[in-house]
């Protein structure tokens, strides 16, 4: 038996989606964007949505999402995706509309943006890659940086007197009347990567049914900006990300 | 007849934009320029065309809308007032370098920062000459009456998509707010789905297709090479605006010796400054340019042998005037009158400057 007995469709267990291009993604190794970037492409497959969808993507090391998945996409100005998602659902209501943010761009130079199309209740999604730290720029303080994380511009510690409090930008969007559901998800083991899947199916479903935003945060390592190797970000995370932002559902309706 | 219906040049704006079968509009209060949207909310197009009309959180979220819909093929516009344009730069920026087609209105009031909520004419510089980052240009129209402000948004989408950029109307406090009457021109229908496809597949992001590669709308290129080469393209687009898109009208240039270069409402009262001058004998003549970009350079360029000096006369400290020096290139005077800060000249005191400018 020689690997070509092996490969045949029916022992076929795993492909890559078709939505994926064959570009090489340029995120460090062990960054979550890769494992997100998947998952909303096997959405956009499983679905059959793949002519329907027009994508979002931010300034940040996610502005060239646009090259890794194989739909329409609008790159916009740093903190304005939802803005111009608001505009595309609007003119276009039978398409998908998502955005994909990161931290900065969605909770720091966003904000308005982020709040008020949530608050309208626009039917998009929003996938929020929140890894405590401006990844691209080279490993400044977030919006969602921790109280003690050392970054760029935090070399002792955020503190907050100085830098004020990490965000919680997604418990304020579920107050939102506008919001139908926000959660907050991890992709670290197979287990959470099985539900952050599951959340970004069921957001998409969400945006045709007249139900308002659908808000999918992923809390995500950046081992590149925290300066310690994957497995050891992974670690970091579950220790001092998930005690101050815990995962779940808060609110589904 | 057609109708003709008396209006302020802001609701005409609105009208327009409903008649010439626009998709979508995007704004934010402010004044001198809320009757814009507030016809639109008033006149329900979303129940009759189909078009969206959306008050959005600010300025910069007004742009980035127009932004995600111009992207789209749709034909979207917003409106502001002077502080409102300076929050939309960066969005105009972005949409000049995404080469998306779409209108922007500024009713202008005088500045600098919050300023008065009077008319003025003190944000030429900002619409001719950037306002935003990089090297880009917007198409500037210009109008002088209400009838101008409702013709204009047809043509200025014209212009838009003709060229895939963002397109001006730049007037002022004046001509948003006064009442004239209007005479509304033929309807256009809204374009269909498989209409915006067909113009903008190739670019669009309308869902990509089996067919089609993915379309992708950005500003950005890494490589300094590709984004020299994009500039380069640009600037050939532009060349070719100025080519072939510059409007501008004149009164009694014909036989003149002098001549005010006026926009605006500014022309308006200039053409009274022409008559007075020549009841006493002095052969003063108009030229309006109705486009600020692209500037009517040959049309000033070609009446320079005839005079004896220009004179730019604008409701700011002297901004277009700088255009019409590099024309002139130092072979006939050129002048400046202007007031600032919301006030209007009469005629007598732009005549009285005229007469003091050429003794």
């Amino acid at each position: 038996m020689d690997i070509n007995d092996i490969i045949k469709p029916e022992n076929k267990v795993y492909g890559k989606s078709s939505v994926l291009t064959d570009n090489i993604m340029h995120y460090c190794p062990g960054c979550s964007h890769g494992v997100v970037h998947k998952l909303v492409a096997q959405v956009i497959e499983e679905m059959d949505i793949q002519d329907k969808t027009i994508g979002v993507s931010p300034v940040g090391c996610s502005v060239f999402a646009y090259n890794y998945l194989d739909i329409d996409w609008q790159e916009a100005a740093h903190g304005r995706a939802p803005a111009l998602a608001t505009a595309i659902k609007r003119l276009n209501p039978d398409k998908y509309v998502f955005t994909y943010q990161g931290d900065g761009d969605l909770a720091s130079i966003g904000t308005a943006e982020t709040m008020h199309a949530c608050n309208r209740g626009e039917n998009i999604v929003i996938i929020f890659i929140n890894n405590a730290i401006y990844g691209m720029t080279g490993g400044q303080m977030a919006p969602t940086t921790l109280l003690g994380q050392v970054t760029a511009t935090t070399p002792y510690g955020r503190k907050a007197e100085l830098n004020g409090y990490p965000l919680k930008i997604t418990e304020l969007l579920a107050q939102l009347e506008g919001t139908c559901y926000v959660t907050r998800q991890s992709v670290q083991n197979p287990a959470a990567v099985r539900k952050t899947k599951a959340a970004i199916r069921k957001a998409f479903e969400n945006s045709m049914m007249k139900k308002g935003t659908s808000f999918v945060e992923v809390v995500s390592t950046c081992n590149s900006g925290w300066k310690i190797p994957p497995v050891e970000a992974n670690k970091w995370m579950e220790e001092n990300m998930f005690p101050f932002y815990p995962l779940g559902d808060m609110k589904d309706r | 007849m057609a109708e003709k219906v008396l209006m302020k040049g802001n609701e005409a704006i609105a009208y327009a934009a409903i008649n010439c079968g626009a998709d979508g509009y995007f704004g934010y209060p402010i004044t001198p320029q809320s009757e814009v949207m507030e016809t639109l909310m008033k006149e329900k197009p979303w129940e009759s065309t189909g078009m969206v009309v959306l008050q959005a959180e600010s300025e910069t979220a007004s742009i980035n809308m127009v932004y995600g819909g111009a992207a789209c093929g749709k034909k979207v516009m917003t409106s502001s007032s002077s502080p409102g344009i300076s929050l939309m730069c960066e969005g105009l920026t972005y949409l000049a370098g995404a080469e998306l087609p779409c209108l922007v209105v500024n009713v202008m009031r005088g500045g600098p920062g919050l300023g008065t909520i009077q008319p003025s004419q003190g944000d030429y510089f900002q619409a001719t000459k950037g306002g935003g980052h990089g090297d880009y240009r917007l198409i500037v129209l210009a109008p002088a009456s209400v009838q101008d402000m409702y013709d204009f948004v047809d043509e200025a989408f014209e212009l838009a998509f003709k060229y895939r950029n963002p397109a001006l109307i730049l007037a002022d406090g004046v001509i948003g707010q006064m009442m004239e009457k209007v005479e509304f021109r033929p309807k256009k229908a809204r374009r269909t789905d498989e209409e915006v496809r067909q113009q903008c597949d190739s670019w669009a992001t309308l869902g990509k297709p089996k067919t089609r590669e993915r379309n992708v709308i950005t500003s950005l290129a890494l490589d300094p090479v590709v984004m020299e080469n994009f500039n380069i393209k640009l600037q050939k687009k532009y060349a070719d605006i100025e080519a072939n898109e510059v409007r501008y009208s004149t009164y009694k240039t014909e036989d003149a010796e002098h001549l005010i270069v006026a926009f605006g409402c500014m022309s308006r009262i200039c053409e009274n400054v022409v008559d007075m001058a020549r009841e006493n004998g002095i052969k003063l003549g108009l030229l309006r340019p109705i486009t600020l970009f692209p500037f009517p350079k040959k049309q000033i360029d070609a009446l320079v042998p005839q005079l004896k000096s220009i004179m730019s006369v604008e409701l700011n400290a002297g901004q277009m005037v700088e255009d019409v020096q590099l024309v002139a290139a130092g072979r006939v005077p050129v002048g400046f009158y202007g007031r600032q800060g919301g006030v209007v000249p009469n005629p007598d005191e732009i005549y009285e400057a005229f007469l003091k400018f050429i003794k």
